[in-house]
C-alpha cells in the first residue's frame, strides 16, 4: 500500500508542543486539529440542512431566524422540539461510536474490531428486544435492558478471549461468532413477539433518528459527558497498546488494565448510542479508519474519530431524508449500504496488505 | 568484571512456568552492576523465560525477582519503566510509524496528561537516535526499513526510556552477520561508555563469548555455570550444556574463548 510520508521536512510540523509553567507541557498535531475542525464545520452545517428539513422545508437561514427566535409556533415546534432533538441525537451517537469504534480497534489491533462486527451492538439490541418482547418495558426500562445486553455482551466477549489477553484476530473471532449468535435470538425474539411488540421491536432492527427527542438526548448526553473525556484520557495507552503486550508492559504500561478500562468505556458508549438510536451500523467501523486516513496519525486519534463519526451520522441522516422521494429511510440502512461497500473495500485492501 | 560486583538485578529462586509446564524450577541467576550478561544456552533450556521474568513480562509462580533490592511486582509499572528496559524479540511496530515517533515512543514512562512532551523528552530522544546512528532516518516510516535498521530503531526507542538497565531478548535474530556485529558492537558501546547494565539472549555461543562480561549458561532450567566467558567456556563446559563436541581456542582478534565445533568424523568418533 503506498501513502505519502507522514511528514516532510521544511512542510507543517507533525506536532506542536504547548509549554506550560510548572514543567507542564500539552502535545497536539496541527493536521489533526484542522481535521477535527473541518468535521465539525461540517457537523454544523449539515445540523442547520437537517433542521430544515422534513414536512415544511425550510432554508439554513431561515432555519437560522427560527434558531432566534424569529418564527411562527408551528416552525417553532417543528424546530425545536422535533428537529433539534433528533439532530442533536445524530451528532451525538455519531461521536459516540466513533471514539468507541477508535477504541475496540486500538485493543483489538484490527480494523475489524468494531463494535457492530463483533457483538457488542448485537447484545444491545438482544437486552432492547428482550423488554419490549417478554416485559412489555417503556422507554426508559428498554435503555436500560440495551446497555444491559451491550454490558453483558462485552463482558461474555472478554471472557472467552481473555486466555492470550483479547488481541487481535481473537477478539474479532469470538465477537463474530456472539454477533451472528446474537442476531439470530434477535431474530427468535421477533417471531415471539405479538403484533405491537413486533411492531415497536422492529426498531431495533435498524437504527434511526426518526421521532428521536429530548428524552432520548438528555440520558445519551449525560452518557457521553461521563464517558468521552474518560477514553479520551486513555488515549496514549491505547496508543502503547498498539505495540503489543511486552513492549507496552516494557514501557510501564498495564495491557490487561488498558484494555479493560477502554473495553468498558466502548462498551457502554455504544450501548447508550445503540439504546437512543438502536443499531446505526459501520459508524464505528468506518469512522475511525477515515479519520485516521486524513489526520495520518499512528496512533488512535480519538478526537478526529468523534468528529468523523458526528459528520457521517449527520450525514446519513440527512440523505436518509433525500434519498427516496416518497419514504424516508432509517439512517441506519444508509450507514448500512455505505458501511457495507466500505467493509468489502476494507477487507479488499487487508488482504492486498497480507494481514487477512 | 568479576562475579561478585554487587547485583542489581536477581531472580531469587524463582519457579518459572506457562500454565503447567514447568520451565525452570528453583533458579538463581544475578546480574552484576554496569556488566554486560549474557544468558546462553541450547533452544527451550528458559533463557527467553528467564529474561521475561526479569523484566516483569512473566511472574514467577515462586520466589522473586529484585531490583537494587527491591521486589519489582511491589513497584508502579511506569517507575519499574524509568529503571528497567526491554526490548522483546519481536517488537511491532504501530501501523505507518516514523522512526522519530518510534523512538519517542520510549519517553511513554516519563510523561504524563500534563506532561506530554517536555524539553527534556526532545533530548533524549535526539541523543539516543544519535547514538544508535538512525539520526538520518527520523522522518522515514519504520516498515520501510532494513531489518538492521529496523533493530537500531528499537534500540533507540529502550535508549530513550533512560535506564539503567536494559534488557535485549535475542537482539541479533533474523540479522545477517555484519548486522549482527553492528548491534553487538553498538551494545558493547553502551555498556562501556554509557556505563549501563545490559542482559541480553544471544544464540551465538562465539558472540557471547566475545562481548559478554559475565556469561550465563542454562540447560534445563539451571545454571551450569555463570562468571566471565574467559574462566567459564570450556570444551567440557559447551559438550555439557550444548551436548556439542567441541575444541575451545582463543580468538584471534579479542583473545576471548572461540569455540570451535568438531568436525563431523570426530562426532562420531566419540558418540559412536
Amino acid at each position: 500500500m503506498t501513502r505519502l510520508p507522514l511528514r516532510r521536512r521544511g512542510s507543517v510540523p507533525a506536532a506542536v508542543t504547548l509549554r506550560l509553567p510548572g514543567r507542564l507541557s500539552l502535545r497536539a498535531r496541527p493536521r489533526g486539529a484542522v481535521v477535527v475542525t473541518a468535521l465539525a464545520l461540517a457537523t454544523t452545517a449539515l445540523v442547520l440542512l437537517l433542521l430544515g428539513t422534513g414536512q415544511e422545508q425550510l432554508g439554513p437561514l431561515e432555519v437560522v431566524r427560527v434558531l432566534n427566535g424569529e418564527a411562527t409556533p408551528t416552525q417553532w415546534f417543528l424546530v425545536h422540539e422535533l428537529r433539534y432533538p433528533r439532530a442533536l441525537v445524530a451528532v451525538l451517537v455519531g461521536a459516540a461510536l466513533g471514539i468507541a469504534g477508535a477504541a475496540f480497534q486500538s485493543v483489538s489491533r484490527n480494523p475489524l474490531g468494531s463494535p457492530d462486527i463483533i457483538g457488542f451492538t448485537q447484545g444491545s439490541v438482544t437486552g432492547a428486544l428482550t423488554v419490549v418482547v417478554l416485559f412489555g418495558g417503556g422507554p426508559g426500562t428498554v435503555a436500560a435492558g440495551a446497555v444491559a445486553g451491550g454490558l453483558a455482551t462485552g463482558a461474555a466477549v472478554h471472557l472467552l478471549t481473555r486466555r492470550g489477553g483479547a488481541q487481535g484476530y481473537r477478539l474479532v473471532l469470538v465477537g463474530i461468532g456472539a454477533a451472528a449468535t446474537l442476531s439470530a435470538a434477535n431474530g427468535y425474539l421477533l417471531t415471539r413477539a405479538g403484533v405491537d411488540e413486533a411492531a415497536r421491536g422492529l426498531m431495533w432492527l435498524t437504527g434511526s433518528f426518526q421521532g428521536r427527542d429530548w428524552t432520548q438526548f438528555w440520558p445519551l448526553l449525560a452518557a457521553c459527558a461521563l464517558l468521552v473525556p474518560a477514553l479520551l484520557t486513555r488515549g496514549p495507552a491505547l496508543g502503547l497498546l498498539e505495540m503489543g503486550d511486552d513492549t507496552a508492559r516494557a514501557l510501564g504500561g498495564r495491557p490487561e488494565h488498558i484494555r479493560l478500562t477502554a473495553l468498558t468505556g466502548a462498551v457502554l458508549l455504544t450501548a447508550a448510542a445503540t439504546a437512543a438510536a438502536g443499531p446505526v451500523t459501520f459508524v464505528a467501523l468506518a469512522a475511525p479508519q477515515l479519520a485516521r486516513r486524513l489526520t495520518r496519525a499512528t496512533g488512535p486519534d480519538l478526537p478526529a474519530a468523534a468528529a468523523m463519526g458526528a459528520a457521517l451520522t449527520t450525514a446519513a441522516d440527512w440523505t436518509a431524508q433525500h434519498a427516496l422521494a416518497a419514504v424516508t429511510l432509517p439512517a441506519g440502512a444508509v450507514t448500512g449500504v455505505l458501511g457495507g461497500l466500505y467493509l468489502m473495500w476494507l477487507l479488499h485492501a487487508e488482504r492486498r496488505g497480507g494481514r487477512l | 568484571m568479576t562475579p561478585s560486583a554487587p547485583a542489581r538485578l536477581t531472580a531469587d529462586a524463582v519457579t518459572l512456568r506457562y500454565d503447567r509446564s514447568v520451565v525452570a524450577r528453583d533458579l538463581t541467576v544475578a546480574v552484576p552492576d554496569r556488566s554486560f550478561t549474557v544468558i546462553v544456552g541450547p533452544n527451550a533450556c528458559g533463557k527467553s523465560t528467564l529474561l521475561r521474568a526479569l523484566s516483569r513480562m512473566l511472574r514467577p509462580s515462586e520466589g522473586r525477582v529484585l531490583l537494587d533490592g527491591e521486589e519489582i511486582s511491589t513497584l508502579p509499572a511506569k517507575r519499574l519503566a524509568r529503571r528497567l528496559g526491554l526490548l522483546p524479540q519481536t517488537p511491532v511496530a504501530p501501523d505507518g510509524i516514523t522512526v522519530g515517533d518510534l523512538v519517542a515512543r520510549g519517553r511513554y514512562p516519563h510523561q504524563g496528561l500534563l506532561r506530554q512532551w517536555s524539553r527534556e523528552d526532545e533530548r533524549v530522544v535526539t541523543e539516543a537516535m544519535a547514538a544508535t546512528g538512525v539520526t538520518d532516518l527520523a522522518e522515514r516510516r519504520v516498515d520501510e526499513l532494513s531489518g538492521g535498521q529496523r533493530q537500531r530503531i528499537w534500540i533507540a526507542m529502550a535508549l530513550a526510556q533512560q535506564t539503567e538497565l536494559l534488557l535485549l531478548d535475542e537482539p541479533t535474530t533474523y540479522l545477517d552477520i555484519a548486522h549482527q556485529i553492528d548491534i553487538l558492537d553498538l551494545c558493547a558501546r553502551l555498556h562501556e561508555e554509557e556505563g549501563r547494565t545490559l542482559v541480553a539472549v544471544l544464540h551465538d555461543l562465539n558472540h557471547a563469548a566475545r562481548y559478554a562480561t559475565h556469561l550465563v549458561a542454562l540447560r534445563e532450567g539451571r545454571v551450569v555455570a555463570q562468571g566471565a566467558p574467559g574462566d567459564i567456556i570450556t570444551a567440557d563446559l559447551v559438550e555439557d550444556v550444548f551436548r556439542l563436541p567441541c575444541r575451545v581456542i582463543e580468538d584471534p582478534e579479542t583473545g576471548t574463548p572461540l569455540v570451535v565445533p568438531a568436525a563431523r568424523r570426530r562426532a562420531a568418533v566419540i558418540s559412536g
